[in-house]
Formats: C-alpha cells, sequence, structure tokens
C-alpha cells in the first residue's frame, strides 16, 4: 500500500538535516532585513515572518496524530523536532519584539505585557512552551513517566489557541489571514475531541 | 490665508531631492553639536530640525487599504487608479455647493511647502515634505454658511480600480471628518505633492487631507467629496472599533490605543536598528492647536 510505503520512506529519513533545514530561513531572513528585502520597515516584517514560521511550525506539529489517525501516514519521528523548532522561532520572535521593536524599553514592556491583551496573551503562549521545550528530550520522559509526560505536553493545545489569538488580536480590521490560522488551528484540536477507538489492527 | 504657517525648514521655493539630501547632512551635523549642550527636554522641542524621510519611505510604506492591507501593496496596486478628470463634489452647507474639477481647484489655490510629521496610530513616524494648500482656502473658496460645525470627507470607492474594497476590511468608502475649527486651523492641509512631485496615487492622489497633529488614518487620502455639515460626521475607523479609533484620534503619548502604547514611536526608513523615539503631543504642534481642545477630557475624547 502506499501509505506503507511513505510511512517506510520516512523512516529512513534522518531528522538532524531537517533542523538545519527549517533553520535556513532564520539568516536568510537577517540578510534580507540588511539587504532591503523586507521593505522599508524591516524590523516589523522580521518580527511577523519568525511570528508566522512559528505558527505554521506549531500547527504541523499539531497535525501529527491525526495524519496518523485518519491518514495512516506517521510522521511521529518528526515531532520533537516541530515541537522544538516551534519553540525556538517564538523565541527568536520574542527575541527581536524586546531588542529591535521595543529598543528593551523594559517599563514600556512589562506595561505592554499586562494591559494589552495580544501581547498578554502571546507572552502566555511562550511560557506555555517553556516546559515543553525543556522536556522534549529521552531523559524527561523516562523521568516523568510516559503519561506525565503526555498529560504536560497537552499544553501545545493551550499555546496554539494563544498563538492563534495573539494574531487575530493584532490586526486591524477585518483580516482573513489570522482567521484561517485560526481555524486551522481549533480544527486539528477539533479532530482530537473524538473519542479514541479500541486499537486496531492494521 | 495661505503661508499661515511656517517652520525652521520651510523652503521659498519647492525643493528638489538633491537639495533635500544635500541639507539632511547639514542638519545632522547640527544636531550632532547642537545635542551636546541640550541633553534632555530641549532635543524634542518645537524648533527640532526635522530631517525629511527618504522619498522611498514615504512612497513605499503606506496604508491605503482599499489597494490592500499589507504595507507594499499600495504602491504595488495603486496605479490602476484613474485620477484624470478628477472631480470634488462640495455640498452640504456652502454658498457654491457643486462638482468642481481637481484642476479649477488648483488654479484658485496657493500651493506651498510645509514639513511635517506624520504619526501613524500603529506607531510608527515620517516626516514628510507635502506640497499642497490650506484646507481653509478651499473651503472659503466654496464658502461655508454660518451654521456649518463640521467637515466630512470621502474617498473614491472604484472596485474597478481599487482591489482592496473587494474585502470587507472597513466599509467602504473610507469617510473622515473634522470640526469646523479643527479644518479652518493654519496647519490643516490639502496634499497634493510631495518632494515637489505630484503626490504619486499611493499616497492619496491627486488631493488628500494632511492633519499632522492626528494619527494618520485622519489624513483621508483621494477625496471626491466634502461634505460642511452641523452633524459630527461617521467616521471609517471609529465604525469599524469606536473603543479604539475615536473622533479626534489626536496624536496623544498618555491616551494609549486599548491594544497598544502610544508613549513611543519608531521612525521608517532607520533599518534594522532603529531605535524607538518618545511620542510628543499632539505630535509635536501642541503649542498650534492646543486651544482648539481647552477644556476637554483628552482621556474621553481621544
Amino acid at each position: 500500500m502506499i501509505v506503507q510505503r511513505i510511512n517506510t520512506g520516512l523512516q529512513r529519513v534522518p531528522t538532524w538535516p531537517l533542523y538545519i533545514l527549517y533553520l535556513m530561513p532564520v539568516p536568510w531572513l537577517l540578510y534580507l532585513a540588511q539587504t532591503g528585502g523586507l521593505g522599508r520597515e524591516p524590523i516589523k516584517a522580521l518580527e511577523h515572518e519568525l511570528g508566522e514560521i512559528a505558527l505554521q511550525l506549531l500547527i504541523l506539529g499539531l497535525a501529527v496524530s491525526p495524519l496518523r489517525r485518519y491518514v495512516g501516514i506517521n510522521l511521529m519521528k518528526f515531532r520533537r523536532m516541530l515541537g522544538l523548532l516551534t519553540f525556538i522561532y517564538v523565541a527568536l520572535h520574542l527575541l527581536v519584539w524586546v531588542v529591535l521593536d521595543m529598543s528593551l524599553l523594559w517599563g514600556q514592556m512589562w506595561a505592554d505585557i499586562w494591559k494589552r491583551p495580544y501581547i498578554t496573551v502571546g507572552m502566555a503562549g511562550f511560557l506555555a512552551l517553556i516546559p515543553l521545550a525543556i522536556t522534549s528530550n529521552n531523559i524527561s520522559v523516562r523521568k516523568m513517566g510516559a503519561s506525565t509526560w503526555r498529560k504536560l505536553h497537552k499544553l501545545t493545545y493551550l499555546a496554539a489557541i494563544l498563538g492563534g489569538l495573539h494574531y487575530l488580536w493584532l490586526v486591524r480590521g477585518i483580516q482573513f489571514e489570522p482567521m484561517i490560522y485560526m481555524a486551522v488551528i481549533l480544527g486539528l484540536l477539533a479532530l482530537r475531541l473524538h473519542k479514541r477507538k479500541a486499537p486496531q489492527r492494521v | 490665508m495661505a503661508n499661515r504657517w511656517t517652520n525652521t525648514l520651510k523652503e521659498s521655493d519647492v525643493t528638489p531631492e538633491a537639495a533635500f539630501l544635500n541639507r539632511r547632512q547639514i542638519i545632522a551635523g547640527a544636531a550632532a553639536g547642537l545635542g551636546l549642550g541640550s541633553i534632555g527636554g530641549a532635543a524634542f522641542a518645537k524648533t527640532e530640525a526635522l530631517t525629511p524621510s527618504d522619498y522611498e519611505d514615504i512612497t513605499q510604506y503606506n496604508n491605503f487599504y482599499e489597494f490592500g492591507t499589507g504595507k507594499t501593496d499600495p504602491a504595488a496596486n495603486a496605479h490602476t487608479l484613474v485620477t484624470n478628470n478628477w472631480t470634488v463634489k462640495i455640498d452640504g452647507m456652502v454658498d457654491k455647493p457643486g462638482e468642481y474639477a481637481f484642476e479649477d481647484i488648483m488654479k484658485a489655490m496657493t500651493i506651498e511647502e510645509r514639513i511635517y510629521r506624520f504619526r501613524c496610530v500603529e506607531a510608527w513616524s515620517m516626516v514628510i515634505p507635502w506640497n499642497g494648500f490650506e484646507l481653509a482656502d478651499m473651503l472659503n473658496f466654496a464658502g461655508v454658511q454660518s451654521g456649518a460645525r463640521y467637515v466630512a470627507f470621502e474617498t473614491a470607492l472604484r472596485p474597478d480600480e481599487m482591489p482592496g474594497v473587494r474585502f470587507p476590511v472597513l466599509d467602504w468608502p473610507y469617510v473622515e471628518g473634522l470640526r469646523l475649527d479643527e479644518a479652518m486651523h493654519p496647519l490643516t492641509m490639502m496634499a497634493t505633492g510631495i518632494y515637489g512631485k505630484d503626490i504619486p496615487n499611493q499616497n492619496g492622489a491627486p488631493l488628500r487631507l494632511v492633519v499632522p497633529w492626528k494619527y494618520g488614518f485622519k489624513s483621508i487620502k483621494s477625496i471626491v467629496r466634502v461634505t460642511l455639515t452641523d452633524q459630527e460626521p461617521p467616521t471609517s475607523w471609529n465604525k469599524a472599533n469606536g473603543r479604539e479609533y475615536g473622533f479626534y484620534s489626536n496624536v496623544n503619548p498618555e491616551v494609549d490605543h486599548p491594544r497598544w502604547s502610544q508613549a513611543s514611536e519608531r521612525p521608517v526608513g532607520g533599518g534594522l536598528f532603529t531605535k524607538r523615539v518618545p511620542t510628543l503631543m499632539m505630535n509635536g504642534y501642541a503649542e498650534e492647536v492646543a486651544d482648539l481642545y481647552a477644556g476637554m477630557d483628552l482621556t474621553k475624547n481621544y
């Protein structure tokens, strides 16, 4: 079967080159920002690009288990990578905000985190990802036990909703792109609401 | 009534771009020299030398949602706007209502150059050398009747020429308004050029409002209708979200947008390491316009 062939093929793909591949946009975006490729206001553009890539990675990560369950394609071995890359891009997005966008104006940033819902929500999403990034290794799974680890990693769902809201809340007027991201996130979460049937033999 | 306002950088002639560039270096040098002796408040005094933004920054980083919501969409799409045979309907409480040809308005007006700060509600800013005339002159040209208290403005709505209006981002056409005293203020102008050239479509050709002490969205572009009225007119962003955008929308570092701070702004055009600068009360024009709002609570009338 074609799905089986895909799965066998995927098992042969090593993950480390994918890390490099997925991190390529970082130097590329920095190069563009310096050379005018990101337009007249490269700070906002860079911030938005990094945030959008983070959301896309988060969505890819959320798609892994529905893909296995409903389509049969097994991307489980890439899920940790997708999660860690999400964290890296969110962290870079935050770093650009703190250093380049807000010029290290700590007072104004602190006020914004508490007073601006979209920043509050974005920051909460980042905080939710920290324990997940720290425990994204085999030692943590072993130490915590698989079921506790799995419970903790359900925080991904919260982070995804917060990430989608963060984008939705920051645009002015009615714009479709953030709505599409939010719809995809909610759709992928809704697929998980189905009660898991008894495991079937394939 | 023209030439009621000048700033320290006012040139008597329309300044070619090269002269601006040349002068900017002189200003930068002078500012650096002054900086040593005036660390602190004086750096943002009214007489501060304004360095005009690059022509490319002014014309390639725009909010003009009729051509798309991206900052580069207007520059990419606005070429489709036909500005030939442009007319402006001036109606309502005026002595001489009518459909005025743009050329006829221009013939009756005195064109001058004004270098103004421009502060977007999104917390970015530029300095723009506009060419145009005082709005007061155009209103007097049509004859304002005594009962009029407000001026309403309307942008062209042309779905065939404006790809952005297919989407309900805002309730089209874009509309704006001013109180009559704001409209008659010497600072308030109708711009028809930038850097001595005809104003590009993406900046609101052939004529747009410029109210330098208010957030940029008040300065409505590509105007086809001006109506004198005794009622406060509806304004587009206020209709879309009244909690975030008031009728006045004066630049005010002490009154935040509900979703972000207005205390600081980032000048566009400085690249990746541009520092934020403090936003000035009324965008630096407080001295000129404070009287208009005497006794008003600016946190309520935002």
